[in-house]
């Protein structure tokens, strides 16, 4: 090996295992000072596995970490903080009853007796830097995941890590934060930095890369130059060819199945989130929800499933009045609900893959007989939807903890699909899955809506809008502002989401439109 | 991408939004609403059976100034404070008041219901109810909670759940009793007191941390445990040669200056015993450990989210191991509170449940040092009044003045505070 080799950070041959299963088969991957290296690979591929085992969160089974030609022992995080590496994680490594200045200085305290006063500046200080705005005395539970995303970057940067692991930043950010993020990101490698990012938006890689590898099941299976099109990084990434944008038959529309009715709803703070929403949805059909976040979506979702606190107004599902009605009896009214936090909301961590398959079902048949669980049928059950949705698990009595994110997320969405539905509600469907698996999971839910499900989805990105809706309302401060087609164009949507009504923000970007011509 | 910008800009302006009520704050004011009315409609109907006069006494025979005896006609006192708690009652049911006057009808509501019922009690009674008595009781009777509610609030902001105060408690008392007793010497007693007890919570820190057991049942072994075996060495080792080993010197109140001097609140506040002071003082170095240090913060880094702590390179284990060895040396000097704190001998089981008060205490008080201290003063008042009506030979059954105490903690948990949030970790070991 020549000396140019040996320099910057290595992972040599790298074996990682959770049991028998091979989570990293000798994997090798470099970053050098001034790069940016995009990881790409399916869901569990094992790049976090990889990652974490960088940061000294996982011991390796095997192979070598070399930092300019030593060799690195991490036995800890501290360890490779000292080594000079940051790590930002997939899920959030934040305090929630912390300050965003108390997260910041966390672990890098400077002196026995507590200075927030420093924390402040401190914070106040790397978000001028870094252009990456956040007020140091918010609680991170009262934060949007946007910001709280950006709090997480900010603490990997205050470190002056020499080297920073990006994993999966973008996927709770809007499109303007993650063009914010590139030129962060950009900025960083200017400096000198060497960065290894890791997402599933192809776009992105396109933007930023200087370098990319793929890993799948574990091994590295290539690599590819920057100008790669997004089907071919997609193709090696999935072993086939990937439709980008799924083909969706016309939508045949029935009759109304969710009509909703002057719906006002509370937070549990006290504040109106939800003001006077009007809308229906019918059989046949997809309603997409756009907005950016915050503006109501999540509580608009939380409401239809019975679990906000509904000031006024009513929900009718299939001409019954649902709108008081607690979970148990939308879901038995046919609700299918994937919530926008899967972590939180979304399943139970510590139960098996399987048991969370039948949460919903569990007390039905033909899991439960009498009073006792037919435990028969919910490994079949598990097995079939393990196989169908792909769900990459080496078992399914293993722990929902242990799939890697975008597994978790197909295991939420396999559940809820996996019955009839009159209604299903869906927040951020494919946060966090890969290229494949979107496909996929789009397929299904268009599926979903022509057996003659009303279906509502709330997204944040403009690109599952485009592909997924028939109508889309879009949503600012708690009301509509309008409901229009996905054909409507970007900026004008843009426009709406920041509150200016249809037909002005249409003349406002044909009058912008012209401006860039002349 | 201007539009996005455009949206951004929006946003970023603080959303006022118009508020109406939650359903939480919604079952916060109906609850305890109700509870002050029908505190309100209990007084009501105690004022048509009260006596003539109430005494109070406001200092005791060997206090240095003699304040006087007040009388009040007790059946108007009585539907006084029953009309007071009644008006406040119904102003907080009716949730139209201001947060300020919220807080002002609870006042109200204690006061005069605290007021009205000790007036129909002493009514009965020829004897005047000693206030001044009542309120260095409940000083004196709060310490070993205070102290006990601070071991666990250390413990929990760091994720270890701790049930085994009384234990710790027990083994403290014992130790300080047999020290004590040996070497005549206040000091040495507590050191051992404080020895012990850390040791007790290196038990529990070593099944809890490292061996990873449910930490509500370790809890309850260590109480068993310091129970038998504080029984069974009193049983072999002390009671036999009781006059060696069981009769340990007792803690003298030291008057603090001219301050003890100050008519009532003196002889209350400053001449107390040096455990009194030292609990004052230690409620404010827990607070200062807990907020204003770096251990503190990692501390409760560790017992909201070991793993984001473990990823700023703190090591969770080391944190947990610490705080709980820290609480251990509070509950050491609660626990000497009763063998040289009192009456410098000890029983079995001397410490009668005062480790759950003090449980009791640190989550009602939301697991702060400061609120857990004023929740074990409340506990201490309602102790100590309950003892004080006991020798005034009250008509109210003196088992139920026993149970005061534990009715005023399930009145207190169920109504007036409401929900609180424990440690997001509190209870979970920590595996990588
Ligand atoms: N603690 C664990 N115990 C057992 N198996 C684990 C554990 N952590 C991860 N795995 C498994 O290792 C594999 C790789 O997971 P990893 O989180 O590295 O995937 P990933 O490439 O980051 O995927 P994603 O894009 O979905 O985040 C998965 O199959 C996962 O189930
Ligand atoms: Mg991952």
């Amino acid at each position: 090996m020549t000396a140019q080799h040996d320099a910057g950070l290595q992972l040599r041959e790298i074996t990682k295992k959770f049991g028998t299963f091979v989570a990293n088969d000798a994997v090798s991957l470099d970053v050098q000072p001034g790069e940016i290296h995009c990881l790409l690979g399916e869901n569990g591929a094992g790049k976090s596995t990889l990652m974490n085992v960088l940061y000294g969160l996982l011991q390796p089974d095997g192979g070598q970490i070399i930092l300019d030609g030593e060799e690195l022992h991490v036995e800890n995080p501290r360890q490779a903080m000292a080594a000079g590496i940051g790590m930002v994680h997939q899920h959030f490594m934040l305090v929630e009853v912390f300050t965003v200045a108390e997260n910041l200085i966390l672990g890098r305290e400077g002196g026995p007796v507590l200075n927030l006063e420093k924390a402040r500046a401190k914070v106040t200080e790397l978000a001028g830097r870094y252009n990456l705005p956040v007020d140091p005395d918010a609680r991170i539970e009262d934060l949007p995941v946007g910001i709280q995303q950006r709090v997480e970057i900010l603490k990997a940067l205050a470190n002056d890590a020499k080297y920073l692991v990006f994993d999966e930043p973008t996927a709770v950010l809007t499109p303007q934060e993650i063009d914010e993020l590139m030129i962060v990101m950009q900025k960083l490698r200017d400096d000198g930095k060497g960065i290894v990012f890791i997402t599933h938006k192809l776009r992105e890689v396109r933007a930023i890369a200087d370098r990319i590898t793929v890993l799948r099941r574990g091994k590295i299976v290539g690599s590819a130059e920057p100008g790669t099109s997004e089907s071919e990084l997609a193709e090696l990434m999935v072993g086939r060819a990937v439709d980008l944008r799924i083909a969706k038959p016309e939508a045949k529309v029935g009759q109304i199945r969710l009509s909703v009715k002057g719906l006002t709803v509370a937070n549990p703070a006290g504040a109106v989130v939800v003001d006077g929403l009007d809308f229906e949805v019918a059989s046949g059909e997809i309603l997409c929800i756009a907005g950016v976040q915050g503006n109501g979506q999540s509580e608009l979702a939380d409401a239809l499933l019975g679990n906000a606190q509904v000031t006024s107004g009513t929900v009718t599902l299939d001409g019954v009045d649902v709108t008081h009605s607690n979970p148990r009896q939308t879901i038995a009214a046919g609700l299918g609900f994937v919530p926008e936090d899967r972590q939180h909301d979304g399943y139970v961590a510590n139960f098996t893959v399987a048991e969370n398959l039948v949460l919903n079902r569990f007390t039905t048949q033909p899991f439960s007989k009498g009073l006792a669980l037919d435990l028969k049928a919910i490994a079949d059950n598990a097995t079939d939807l393990v196989e169908r949705y792909d769900i990459r698990t080496e078992s399914i009595t293993k722990l929902a903890s242990q799939l890697s994110g975008g597994n978790a997320q197909k295991l939420v969405l396999a559940r809820e699909l996996s019955r009839d539905l009159a209604l299903l509600v869906a927040s951020q469907p494919t946060r966090g899955v890969d290229v494949g698996a979107i496909e996929f999971l789009h397929k299904r839910i268009v599926a979903e809506r022509d057996t003659g499900a009303a279906v509502v989805i709330v997204s944040t990105e403009l690109e599952e809008v485009e592909a997924l809706a028939d109508r889309v309302l879009v949503m600012y401060r708690g009301k509509a502002v309008g409901i229009v087609s996905p054909e409507t164009p970007r900026d004008v949507l843009g426009l709406m989401m920041a509150g200016v009504p249809y037909e002005e923000a249409l003349a406002n970007s044909k009058a912008a439109a012209t401006g860039k011509d002349n | 991408m201007t539009t996005f910008s455009a949206a951004e800009a929006v946003l970023d302006q603080v959303v006022r939004l118009e508020k109406v009520e939650s359903a939480d704050q919604k079952r916060a004011r109906l609850s305890t609403g109700s509870l002050v009315v029908a505190a309100g409609l209990l007084l009501l109907g105690l004022s048509f059976g009260a006596g003539q006069i109430a005494h109070f006494a406001m200092s005791n025979a060997f206090d240095e100034v003699q304040l006087p005896t007040f009388a009040v006609p007790a059946g108007p006192a009585v539907l006084i404070s029953a009309v007071l708690c009644l008006a406040a009652g119904v102003g907080l049911i009716s949730g139209r008041l201001s947060p300020a006057w919220r807080r002002a009808a609870g006042v109200v509501a204690g006061t005069s219901f605290l007021f009205g019922f000790l007036s129909w009690a002493a009514a009965t009674s020829a004897l005047p109810f000693p206030v001044s008595n009542q309120l260095s009781g409940t000083v004196a009777t709060a310490t070993p909670l205070i102290l006990g509610a601070l071991a666990g609030v250390i413990g929990e902001r760091a994720g270890v759940v701790n049930v085994a105060i009384e234990g710790q408690f027990l083994n403290a008392a014992f130790a300080a009793g047999i020290v004590g007793s040996i070497t005549k010497s206040i000091p040495a007693a507590l050191v051992a007191a404080v020895l012990t007890a850390v040791a007790t919570a290196a038990l529990l820190a070593l099944f809890a941390i490292k061996y990873l057991m449910d930490q509500v049942v370790l809890g309850v072994v260590i109480n068993l445990l310091a129970s038998g075996l504080t029984g069974f060495l009193f049983d072999q080792l002390v009671q036999p040669q009781s006059r060696v080993l069981n009769s340990a010197p007792t803690m003298q109140p030291i008057p603090l200056g001219p301050l003890a001097n100050i008519p009532f609140l003196g002889p209350i506040l400053f001449n107390q015993t040096i455990l009194v002071y030292l609990a004052v003082l230690s409620v404010a170095v827990v607070w200062v450990l807990l907020f204003k240090t770096r251990w503190g913060l990692r501390v409760r880094a560790v017992g909201e989210h070991p793993k984001a702590a473990d990823t700023v390179g703190i090591s969770v284990v080391a944190v947990r191991w610490q705080a709980v060895l820290v609480g251990g040396i509070f509950a050491g000097l609660g626990g000497a509170f009763f063998t040289v704190g009192s009456t410098g001998s000890f029983a079995k089981d001397l410490t009668v449940g005062n480790g759950f008060i003090a449980l009791a205490a640190l989550i009602m008080g939301r697991w702060h040092p400061i609120w857990a201290a004023l929740m074990a003063l409340f506990f201490g008042f309602v102790t100590q009044m309950a003892s004080q009506l006991q020798t005034l030979s009250t008509p109210v059954p003196s088992e139920f003045l026993l149970l005061l105490p534990y009715i005023a903690t399930i009145v207190a948990v169920a109504g007036l505070i409401g929900r609180s949030r424990a440690p997001a970790a509190d209870g979970t070991p920590y595996i990588k």
